[in-house]
């Protein structure tokens, strides 16, 4: 909806005092200017609406300066469309690194920096992260990214559907499969068509696949960080085996390019089907002895509590989802809140805690699996027969958008069609909010546990530097 | 926890035989292997992993890589922390403008004599991000490239043939780059 600047300050002035929640910020040329949008949804609904300001002589009235969880995305919009937005806290170019960069200061006795990125030690994504610290304590944490910049939402544009989707299926190869969902949600409804029974259920099974291995790699990985690197050993076993599945059904081991647009792109057979059912069965086993191996050892337990802790306030502030937001008090999921096919017939509940420390980031995902297993099971035993597809009708011009439910939280996805061609789209990562709810939570904490707070957030790089 | 450390003993170990490179058997491969970068490079051929923007799929596959099935080890194939302790670098993604100055930095702390492995649709070719603005492409517009390993991302099995078959080019070629500084 195109709305005049008094209109997008009360939208800002909702978000400063959380009756909305804010969702992204981004922009698309239109003649000379550019057109800013504004995505946000009332608390405790996952209604999103869209308001759209033109932005006159390149200018435009900050969202950050009044709500903070705004403000990376205010830089990446600024660096990406020239835009200026007036009054904004944080002006520094975020994807342009060819302009000059002042970290943010820390000031007193005894206080020094540490230097670490792009090129980490380990096989992680590039970023910079200086930290200032005291002795071994972190007094402050910025974050430098935009090392994974590759223009995505741009090359997005003027481009099929279909291409378009396998680009939206590389924003972050960790949620391929959310992505290519929240993509092909949004362009359904653009278009409004609703995809065939078979395909939702087996969209639903794909994301709660990638929902565990995830699940299962990133506790064993945060569990290594933690100094105990067995459950690391036997978790990273059993991700490999929902990998393993997910290939011997649907292809691929990620399942990359599997949903597209209208449908799905591969079918699943009968065997296929049982052999899911069994190998749940025995990952289930196997899951709770490891679950029970990191209740009951005292040393893991020692560094997980308390370590790294998100303040509920800040969470909420900032909009956090996902199991950062769902491990500090935020009872968000797109799943239940923005019902799409085919959650909107399942069963599941959506677990909470408030604790907000490393811990608390673990138990959620912990439970996230139990779900993710029984509502595997409950689509298998309800899996309906038919086609996969729906076809794409040709329409002059539409927009849709959709939120669906990742394995790091809510990604939202935009897209306005024109002739069968994408004529502009925004994908929004959950790790938006992740990256400053992080440099609030390791404050206090010593150097030593970034690793293991950085893990537990799991922010994506390439998913914010678009 | 001493249930599941008996239990683990008891199950039998998860790791997989070799993959077949071409013709040869995979457990003479493993040999060969260990022969070839004790004779070549010391002890192991050591790998400098570096992510050049890629969209993280390539990381988890050469992730899994360490996980027990695959267990690359053993092969005496392993990642290392620091490009000087390096003997190959791997590199994924679409060789963002970002990341050339420190994929560049990162090249010239290797010693000599070193390589380079690009791992992916992406750093093979910039894959779906041929073109981009924001990005550079192919590994090789910028430094020579010994091995390309296709796919999107190339699993882990594919990955562990590449590597293994580098290695046993090397050790057939002995004077293969060695000069290279
Ligand atoms: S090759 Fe594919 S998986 Fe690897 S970085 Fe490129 S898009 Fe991602």
């Amino acid at each position: 909806m195109m709305i005049d600047q008094a209109t997008w300050q009360e939208a800002a002035a909702d978000l400063a005092s959380g009756a909305s929640v804010f969702v992204a910020l981004w922009a698309e040329p239109a003649g000379d200017g550019c057109v800013v949008h504004l995505a946000g949804r009332p608390r405790g609904s996952g209604d999103v609406g869209v308001l759209s300001l033109m932005a006159h002589d390149r200018h435009f009235p900050s969202i950050a300066l009044h709500h903070p969880g705004a403000i990376l995305m205010e830089r990446a919009l600024c660096d990406l469309h020239g835009l200026i937005a007036d009054d904004t806290p944080d002006p520094r170019a975020w994807l342009d690194h060819t302009a000059a960069y002042a970290f943010k200061p820390a000031i007193g006795p005894g206080i020094h920096q540490i230097p670490v990125g792009p090129v980490h030690a380990g096989i992680i994504e590039p970023g910079h992260f200086r930290f200032s610290v005291n002795g071994e304590t972190i007094v402050r944490l910025e974050a430098r990214l935009g090392y994974a910049h590759k223009g995505t939402i741009g090359l997005m544009r003027g481009q099929t559907i279909g291409h378009a989707a396998k680009l939206a299926g590389r924003i972050s190869g960790d949620s391929t499969v959310a992505y290519a969902y929240a993509f092909a949600c949004a362009v359904e409804r653009a278009l409004g068509i609703v995809v065939p029974p078979r395909a939702a259920a087996l969209r639903g099974i794909m994301a709660e696949l990638e929902r565990l291995a995830n699940h299962f790699g990133d506790i064993g990985a945060i569990c290594n960080d933690g100094g105990f690197p067995l459950m690391n050993a036997l978790t990273a076993a059993l991700r490999e085996r929902v990998l393993r599945l997910s290939a011997a059904c649907f292809g691929h081991r990620l399942m990359m390019d599997r949903i597209i647009p209208g449908g799905v792109e591969a079918d699943l057979t009968e065997a296929a089907a049982a052999l899911i059912r069994t190998t749940l069965a025995d990952l289930l086993t196997q899951w709770g002895r490891l679950s029970e191996l990191y209740e009951k050892t005292a040393s893991l337990q020692d560094r997980m509590v308390t370590s790294g802790r998100l303040d509920p306030a800040i969470a909420r502030r900032l909009g956090c989802g996902g199991y950062v937001g769902r491990a500090s008090g935020q009872d968000f999921d797109a799943r239940r809140d923005a019902p799409y096919q085919p959650y909107d017939t399942c069963r599941f509940t959506v677990p909470g805690v408030s604790a907000g420390d490393v811990d608390a980031r673990i138990q959620i995902r912990m439970a996230e699996l139990d779900q993710s297993i029984s509502l595997i099971r409950d689509l298998l035993a309800t899996l309906p027969t038919g086609p996969l597809r729906a076809a794409l009708p040709d329409t002059p011009i539409t927009t849709g958008h959709a939120l669906v439910e990742g394995f790091r939280g809510d990604i939202f996805a935009h897209v306005r069609l024109r002739d069968g061609l994408v004529e502009a789209a925004m994908l929004r990562d959950p790790s938006w909010f992740f990256w400053p709810a992080l440099e609030t939570a390791i404050e206090g904490n010593i150097v030593a546990d970034f690793p293991l707070c950085n893990k537990s957030f799991n922010p994506s790089y390439s998913g914010c530097d678009l | 926890m001493r249930r599941t450390l008996i239990e683990s003993l008891f199950r039998g170990k998860l790791t997989e035989p070799a993959p077949r490179v071409g013709e040869a058997e995979p457990m003479a491969l493993l040999t060969e292997l260990g022969e070839t970068a004790r004779g070549r490079l010391g002890r192991s051929l050591a790998i400098r992993e570096l992510d050049a923007g890629s969209c993280n799929g390539c990381e988890l596959e050469i992730t899994a890589l360490g996980n027990a099935f695959h267990d690359l080890e053993r092969f005496g194939l392993k990642f290392v922390a620091s490009p000087r302790h390096a003997d190959v670098l791997m590199i994924t993604g679409p060789l963002t403008r970002n990341m050339l100055e420190a994929m560049r930095s990162a090249y010239e702390a290797m010693a000599a004599p070193k390589f380079v492995i690009a791992v992916g649709d992406c750093a093979c070719t910039g894959g779906v991000f041929a073109g981009s603005p924001a990005c550079i492409g192919a590994a090789a517009q910028i430094l020579d490239v010994d091995l390309r390993i296709p796919g999107c991302p190339p699993d882990p099995v594919t990955l562990l043939k590449g590597l293994i078959g580098f290695a046993n080019a090397l050790a057939s070629a002995p004077t293969h780059r060695s000069t290279q500084s």
